[in-house]
């Protein structure tokens, strides 16, 4: 098929006088890893904000695809295929590891108007919970409150909820954000062994990462993109190296 | 292998960070057949030393247990902080004292009946409504909105009743008798009506310890403990809490059809805003978010009232100093108190 799984069209979100995303079109082809680079504030977490349906658009479009779901609210469109982490660690800090993601096992395995049988009795849920524990290097901590994990481990659970839900597409927000040296390798493998199950768009600061894991590359300045392409045409337009890549240097 | 990994896992699943499991040991089962026993034969006592008086005020513990406790369905474990509980409670109160008086004053809004069979499903579901209604509204707020909006509600119906001349407007109306229930049996004896007030409030808390440990309860507590994300994976978080507070509508309803009973008088009092703070209190007091907290809550409350009131005029000034007191030394409760001591105990 040739209709990409995400296509975007002329987006556009103001905040009052600041237009936070500006006429942004955007195309992501089923099993594509794209990234997303830009300065901070140049309106990467509203874009995905946006796709999430967290925030609804001003203008534009966004078709999943095919569909358009400009206007589904965030629940609906995770039953659609679509998740998301957050730049801000967004977990569930006095459930365990493992309920943490059982409990997005649970949004996609049927009703939850269920009010007699006990949760931890459903050992599905809990077999696919497991399985994604163990997938993203959680199993040694399954058993373990999510306020108690390093840093590091609460990053990986944040992804690994989102992979719960079962999605087509991943909207990553910065994943490796805190991170140390050791810990960002680590999460780069996993991205790298999740980029042949699931379609992503990544949004990361981490300019190696981003080399290294994305198929395209797009740059954001503005909330504009100001150039797309392959990992080889981003490190040599002179533009980005400017705008982005310059700035990233000298910080 | 994968079934060893499994069989771990769910004792782990089954003791929820806060409210559920750990508590499986045998010390709180033996405790609680205890006390069941020890309230079973409790009337028998009382008659026995002759101070039925007490049979009425365990009940009357036992209906705000009760609503204590619906309450907590939905600040404690889903987070929702009503400041309007007192318009189900209360509310419900007044529906089974307007389907009563129908039957001997025949005012001719609504059909009369003083069955209990009938009056008291009839005020869960009307308490049922009136929670979809206002919660419909009120859960479109958050935080400190969704505090005043339903407050806002609980105080409108409060002024409605005060209005309500044909139902006593702000002076209240007596119900000639207690509901019936045939079999025989009659709720004017205090002690029957007593069994019929226990036996209701162990159904409930059973029913409430089900809905906690399900799918759903698993949903409202992942809903307290952080709502955007629960969206981000796939919950309609709204139509959740909508269902909650429905649920914990309808039974403090119940717990108002049992307080009319109790004191065959309904006033406004039970609807303003009064009500609604002292249920909250006995919520905090007892544990938020622990299925017995609103049970723990009632019981120290009430007895502390009674035992007060009888040394001192301004027992309500030590009532709130002491309340105070007890939250600063048990912030999460008089039951996560005894959690700590416990485990403290144990080490
Ligand atoms: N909810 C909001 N209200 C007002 N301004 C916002 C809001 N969210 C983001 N912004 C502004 O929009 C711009 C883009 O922010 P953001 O998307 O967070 O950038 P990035 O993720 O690329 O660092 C920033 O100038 C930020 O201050
Ligand atoms: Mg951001």
């Amino acid at each position: 098929m040739n209709t990409p799984l995400l296509k975007v069209e002329s987006l556009v979100k103001r905040f009052g006088g600041l237009t936070a995303t500006d006429q942004l079109s955007l195309d992501v082809a089923q099993g594509e890893l794209v990234a997303i680079i830009g300065p901070n504030g140049a309106g990467k977490t509203t874009l995905l904000s946006q796709l999430s349906g967290a925030m609804f658009s001003d203008e534009g479009r966004i078709l999943f695809a095919g569909e358009d779901i400009s206007r589904l609210p965030v629940h609906r469109r995770v039953h659609k295929g679509l998740a998301r982490s957050y730049q801000i660690t967004s977990i569930f800090k006095s459930f365990t590891v493992l309920q943490n993601v059982a409990l997005a096992v649970q949004s996609r395995s049927g009703t939850s108007m269920r009010f007699w049988a006990p949760v931890a009795s459903e050992r599905d849920l809990l077999e696919a919970a497991l399985a994604i524990v163990t997938d993203v290097g959680l199993e040694s901590v399954a058993e373990r409150p999510a306020s108690q994990l390093s840093h590091g481990q609460q990053r990986q659970l944040e992804l690994a909820i989102a992979i719960a839900t079962g999605p087509r597409l991943l909207l990553l927000d910065e994943p490796m954000a805190g991170m140390g040296r050791e810990e960002t390798l680590r999460m780069v493998e996993l991205i790298h062994r999740l980029k042949q199950r699931f379609t992503i768009l990544l949004v990361e600061h981490d300019m190696d990462a981003v080399f290294r894991l994305a198929d395209r590359i797009a740059v954001l300045v503005y909330g504009r993109v100001i150039a797309t392409g392959s990992v080889e045409e981003i490190r040599n337009n002179r533009e980005v190296r400017q705008a982005y890549l310059g700035e990233e240097l000298t910080v | 292998m994968t079934s060893t990994l499994v069989s771990i896992s769910s004792k782990a699943i089954a003791s929820a960070g806060d409210a559920a499991g750990k508590r499986s040991s045998l010390v709180p089962t033996v405790a609680g057949l205890g006390l069941l026993t020890a309230l079973l034969l409790f009337p028998s006592i009382a008659a026995a030393l002759d101070e039925t008086f007490y049979v009425s005020f365990v009940t009357r513990i036992l209906i705000f247990a009760l609503a204590a406790s619906s309450l907590n369905l939905i600040l404690g474990f889903g987070g929702m902080v009503s400041f309007g509980h007192a318009a189900f409670f209360g509310g419900g109160a007044y529906i089974v004292g307007m389907l009563s008086i129908e039957v001997t004053r025949d005012i001719g809004l609504l059909p009369g009946t003083q069955s209990a069979w009938v009056a008291w499903p009839t005020t869960m579901l009307a308490c049922a409504l009136m929670a979809a209604l206002i919660g419909a509204i009120s859960l479109r707020t958050r935080g400190v909105s969704f505090i005043m909006i339903t407050l806002a509600f609980a105080q409108m119906i409060y002024y409605l009743f005060v209005s309500l001349k044909t139902y006593g407007g702000d002076e209240g109306m007596n119900i000639g008798t207690r509901s019936t229930i045939g079999f025989g049996l009659s709720l004017s004896d205090d002690a029957t009506f007593y069994y019929v007030v226990l036996a209701l409030l162990v159904v409930s808390m059973m029913l409430f310890r089900r809905l906690v440990h399900s799918r759903f309860g698993n949903v409202i507590r992942g809903i307290r403990e952080n709502e955007t994300r629960m969206e981000a994976i796939g919950y309609d978080t709204y139509r959740y809490k909508l269902v909650c507070f429905v649920i914990a509508g309808s039974f403090a309803g119940l717990a108002g059809a049992l307080l009319a009973n109790q004191n065959t008088f309904v006033s406004p009092r039970m609807l303003d805003w009064h009500q609604s703070g002292l249920l909250i209190m006995m919520v905090i007091l007892g544990g938020v978010g622990r299925l017995w907290g609103g049970v723990v809550g009632a019981v120290v409350i009430l007895l502390l009232e009674e035992i007060l009131s009888e040394y001192t005029l301004y027992w309500q000034f030590w009532l709130g100093s002491l309340l105070l007191f007890l939250i600063i030394v048990a912030p999460k409760g008089l039951i996560g108190l005894a959690d700590r001591a416990f485990k403290g105990g144990l080490k």
